[in-house]
């Protein structure tokens, strides 16, 4: 039986020392009729050979960004993952370990999170990072909620409409059972409109959610939004993308209260969505309120320097029903990857990725807006991510470059929540992301097979541009 | 030999002008930055930006470090209620296989179903473990899983035209149930009285009313108890109209032999970094499917994935909202990795393995709870199921010897202390949870250990560990006065 | 202050009643009990409190505890220089520990509080 290492002998002699006649009689308190009658309705085991084949049946039904070009976004991103990355994170001393509750066993973990709180305050210039969440859209929805005990608002909270439609929805099942009213100020250039959010905001308001770059790939005014919440109060929560502040001003530059990310892009691959890594930080005036683990430095008892986790008394072991948040087991490991990606990168290598983004996804978009029947949906500027306008169905198009070898999207068309924003268009339009990985080479050959297969399928439509 | 160099901190580590990645020169037609993104919304220095280090500084810290941890793959590690079982190398492999690693969750339907065939049978073997029919494989741990059932539960009272206000647990619940009953909007309301280890049905009875929303018990619970009256006590719940919730932290002692739906339960959760061993990754990630009957199926999260036979009779898969979902809990599909490892972990066990697993988790922690009758006396139960609670107070009355120096001191030896002071009903608390997956000779060697322990001199266990990297760091110190990340001028430690 | 003069809560609170204003803090068992306080959280000056209310919070490096308002009244004066002298709360809780002053809306409310004597029995039989 795989993974056992009682021998017979040994199961008799156990036994024995137990003082029961078998295993059957240790299972005793579980009443009888409750006790399942043979063996459950699974599959016969497999060996690892059988285990692998079987997989690798698995994974060949599958596309991944292996066996075409990925030019996809939405919140996942297909950047470079340096080999040390995977080789850190493949060391059973860290995958193998529990939670670092004992803190003489897991120096090692504790440093690390220590190293990667102090990472994303450099990242971010905020004060104080946690230790992780479980990815951006709990972290939004957990911003949110500190918020509010922060302000002591509860009962109203302001998003954009361009922020992340899967966020959106984590955050409406989140206040799904609470007296807290959910605004969604819709954005139909593409980004905010400082008045209007400025006029929807008001003294209630415990919030106000800003992403940026935000879902379309735009970015927004986030200095006058960010100052426009605190003139009534409340806090700035700014949903980032870690890898483009390689260039772009840091949340705590333009005014945020609590800074919250999808660490996908530091070093974590696609994995269908996860795990990934949820980033959240804050101003130190606010470190109660935080959610989740805290590493923080201290000495032993010969006065060397050493980790722990602190402030627990915030957190559901000890707080319970007031603690600040219901999060036990966090994302430690992708947690370690993302320090290893940044302590690989260093200064100079985070502001050539982010360079590289922005040149290479420009040049796409550029390529791609003088296509026939494509356009650009909207004329904000923009870091690594746009939103592209076409002629007919977007879904005909990802199958398209599908079928010529690249992977585009989302088609927007799928979300319900952006078609206030995108009004008409919605179905005509998608996601194109370009990180640092494409080449010029790609990018052309991705233009050229549109171009000749639109001309096969074209059905002539004017577009009209928005203005 | 410890490098206490390499172990400095990254940013101590640094050398301004050091690289590790380097990446290629743009291929594109240069254009200056200014252009694309105006100079307004460009971060202006990079002054306090990250440190700069060698790909070899880089691996050699990160090593160096990684031996100032104990693991499950270097070390027994005991850790009661946290299922510390060994962790397969093959699913290591088969979670970074092409095609699964690099899968977009946007990718076409059918660019997916390969992963969608697994995402699929793993929620139907998870079904038919739990007893429960239907599955949500979303929540990113098992506190996000009770979270997400209680807004099921909440949504299915509303749609009967009910609103239910309470949520009960007992004392010895894990802090994660009220935490989260806290967030869907329930008041909590706990059970103090744990006499024999058990829920105590007459305290139960006093306060079950018409506001009770759901009863959440952790079975077996919290001490290593299986729940006798567990039926009696989903009948209860049940007859004023309240949902009976299985926390499945410890389902480990009982998958395959007995089960949640059977038992009374009517939703669940799994911990797949539990009970099929995903790894814990120093505290993360997890993954929480719950199950739940049939009823409240139509409010679970979603997406789900469901099998659609098609006309030549071959199966497709499709990804699927719940008609009344409460809507994602997070973004995309789930923690997919981790699920993917507990699905090849189901596979190799198959239907036999599940339940010899549980058998010998079971079979270890009675055979331990045997050898350490006289030191650590479990006070509740005969027989324990996967873990038991014994308590250090004879060693601390007799010899002044603390639960938390025996732990302490453990690392000495080599082995991971057991979880301690928890759950609070017992005096000195150690809860021990062996596994299955180690041998009588661990388990002889740590009992040996433990005896050995407890002759030892008094001071020198209350400094213990003397082995390990650090010893007893200042706590009071660390939370007074909070040092939560590096900065530059940093000089309140000693670095020796 | 000398505990003999003061009256006690059963949630561990001491209050001294000087005219209507009375000063509040908490006894040196519950300090004890709580072990190593590393935080605490005190209200505003102007906040009214109802009696039992919670004021704030102590917090210790393991565990929590809500302070309760033994009396009714209007906070009108705060220690705001507890929270970074801590060790005033061990070594003198009575004294350099207080928390909060407030003027209190009814004064015979406090007669309702135990005396040094019957708070010492409270303790013992609360078995700690
Ligand atoms: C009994 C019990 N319930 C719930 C949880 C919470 O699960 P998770 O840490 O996966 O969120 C745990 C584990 O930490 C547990 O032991």
């Amino acid at each position: 039986m795989a993974y056992l290492f009682n021998t017979p002998d040994d199961i008799r002699s156990m036994l024995e020392a137990i003082g029961a006649e078998s295993i059957e009689e240790l299972f005793e308190q579980v009443p009888d009729h409750l006790q399942v009658e043979g063996l459950l309705d699974l599959p016969v085991g497999f060996s690892e050979p059988e285990l692998e084949m079987h997989l690798r049946k698995l994974a060949a039904a599958n596309c991944g960004g292996s066996s075409r070009v990925c030019l996809m976004g939405g919140g996942v991103y297909d950047h470079f993952i340096p080999a040390a990355v995977d080789e850190v994170a493949s060391r059973g001393e860290f995958y193998t370990a529990y939670t670092p509750y004992q803190a003489e066993a897991s120096q090692g973990s504790l440093q690390a999170f220590f190293e990667f709180q102090t990472l994303v305050c450099q990242l971010t210039g905020m004060e104080v990072s946690n230790a992780s969440l479980y990815e951006g859209g709990t972290a939004v929805s957990e911003a949110v909620f500190m918020a509010m005990r922060v302000t002591k608002r509860y009962n109203r909270v302001v998003v954009l409409g361009s922020l992340h439609p899967e966020y959106q929805e984590v955050l409406e099942t989140y206040l799904g059972n609470l007296s807290c009213q959910l605004d969604v100020i819709a954005t139909p250039d593409g980004a905010a409109d400082v008045n209007i959010v400025a006029d929807t905001l008001d003294e209630e308001t415990s919030c106000l959610v800003i992403q940026h770059p935000n879902v379309f790939g735009a970015l927004e005014e986030l200095e006058p939004l960010c100052q426009a919440a605190h003139d009534v109060g409340a806090l700035a929560i700014v949903s980032f993308d870690p890898l483009s502040l390689g260039l772009l001003k840091t949340p705590a530059e333009c005014g945020a209260d609590i800074a919250v990310a999808e660490g996908q892009s530091l070093g974590i691959p696609a994995q269908y969505g996860g795990p990934f890594l949820g980033i959240l930080a804050c101003r130190q005036a606010h470190v109660r309120q935080m959610p989740g683990r805290l590493i923080g430095q201290t000495v032993d008892r010969n006065g060397q320097r050493c980790f722990v986790l602190n402030l627990q008394a915030r957190e559901q072991h000890i707080r319970r029903e007031k603690a600040t948040s219901n999060i036990c087991t966090n994302q430690g490991l992708l947690a370690i990857r993302a320090t290893v990606y940044l302590s690989l990168l260093g200064r100079q290598g985070l502001v050539d990725v982010a360079e590289l983004c922005c040149r290479k996804s420009h040049y796409a978009a550029e390529r791609l807006g003088e296509l026939p029947g494509f356009e650009l949906m909207f004329s904000r500027p923009f870091f690594k991510e746009f939103t592209l306008r076409v002629q007919g169905d977007a879904t005909e198009v990802i199958n398209r470059a599908a079928e010529a070898g690249f992977d585009l999207g989302p088609a927007l068309g799928r979300f319900p929540r952006l078609r206030e924003s995108l009004g008409e268009a919605a179905d005509q339009t998608l996601l194109v992301a370009v990180t640092e990985q494409r080449t010029r080479e790609e990018i052309d050959r991705l233009v050229e097979s549109l171009a000749a297969t639109s001309e096969d399928s074209a059905t002539p439509q004017t577009l009209t541009k928005p203005a | 030999m410890r490098n206490t160099h390499a172990t400095e901190l990254l940013f101590d580590l640094s050398q301004p002008g050091r690289r590790a990645a380097q990446f290629p020169t743009s291929d594109v037609p240069d254009r200056p930055l200014g252009d694309m993104i105006p100079d307004a919304f460009r971060r202006a220095s990079h002054d306090h930006s990250l440190p700069e280090l060698t790909e070899s500084d880089v691996i050699r810290h990160f090593l160096n470090l990684s031996t100032l941890n104990m693991s499950v793959d270097t070390h027994f590690y005991p850790l009661g209620s946290c299922t510390m079982k060994y962790n397969p190398k093959r699913h290591e492999r088969m979670a970074r296989l092409p095609g699964m690693v690099d899968l977009h969750p946007y990718q076409r339907i059918c660019d997916q179903q390969g992963m969608l065939r697994l995402l699929h049978d793993m929620q139907e073997m998870l079904a038919e473990i739990a007893g429960l029919p239907a599955v949500s494989l979303q929540p990113a741990a098992g506190a996000q899983g009770e979270l997400a059932a209680l807004l099921v539960a909440s949504a299915w009272f509303r749609s009967r035209g009910e609103t239910r206000t309470r949520v009960i647990f007992p004392s010895s619940a894990h802090g994660t149930n009220p935490a989260s009953a806290a967030i869907a909007g329930f008041e909590c309301v706990q059970l103090e009285n744990t006499s024999d280890g058990l829920v105590d049905l007459d305290e139960l009875e006093t306060q079950l009313d018409d506001q009770t929303a759901v009863f959440m018990i952790t079975n077996p619970n919290t001490l290593g108890l299986f729940e006798t009256q567990i039926e009696s006590i989903a009948a209860r719940v049940h007859e004023v109209g309240g949902l009976v919730y299985i926390d499945g932290a410890n389902m480990n002692a009982i998958m395959g032999v007995t089960r949640p739906g059977d038992f009374g339960g009517d939703m669940m959760h799994f911990n797949v970094h539990k009970t099929f061993t995903g790894p814990h990754g120093a505290g993360g990630p997890g993954a929480g499917p719950i199950a739940v009957r049939s009823e409240l199926a139509e409010f679970l999260p979603g997406p789900v994935v469901t099998r659609i036979t098609d006309d030549d009779g071959q199966p497709h898969f499709e990804l699927e909202t719940p008609s009344r979902s409460i809507g994602r809990v997070r973004s995309f599909f789930g923690n997919v990795g981790i699920l993917l490892r507990g699905y090849c972990y189901l596979r190799t066990l198959g239907r036999e393995g599940v339940r010899e697993a549980a058998r010998h988790a079971v079979l270890n922690a009675n055979y331990l709870k045997a050898l350490l009758a006289d030191l650590l006396p479990a006070p509740f139960g005969q027989h324990c199921m996967h873990e038991f609670v014994g308590s250090a107070s004879n060693l601390k009355d007799d010899r002044g010897i603390t639960a938390m120096d025996v732990a302490k001191r453990l690392l000495d030896f080599g082995f991971h202390a057991p979880t301690i002071y928890f759950p609070l009903v017992v005096p000195e608390a150690m809860m021990i949870e062996p596994t299955e997956t180690e041998s009588k000779a661990t388990l002889d060697a740590f009992a040996a250990t433990l005896h050995e322990i407890a002759e030892e001199d008094l001071e020198f266990l209350h400094q213990a560990p003397h082995a390990a990297p650090v010893s007893r760091p200042n706590d009071v110190q660390a939370a007074r006065q909070p040092i939560l990340l590096w900065s530059p001028d940093d000089d309140t430690a000693e670095d020796v | 202050m000398d505990p003999a003069t003061l009256k006690f809560s059963k949630s561990h609170e001491w209050l001294h009643l000087d005219g209507n204003i009375a000063t509040v803090g908490i006894t040196d068992f519950a300090v004890e009990a709580l072990t190593d306080l590393v935080f605490v959280e005190l209200p505003e000056v102007g906040r009214t409190l109802d009696a039992g209310e919670i004021f704030g919070e102590v917090e210790s490096v393991k565990a929590v505890s809500d302070l309760y308002a033994p009396v009714a009244g209007e906070v009108t004066e705060v220690n705001t220089g507890l929270p970074d002298d801590l060790d005033a709360l061990g070594e003198d809780p009575f004294g350099r520990g207080w928390m909060i002053r407030v003027n209190v809306s009814d004064a015979s409310a406090a007669d309702a509080l135990l005396d040094e004597t019957a708070y010492r029995e409270h303790c013992q039989s609360a078995g700690h």
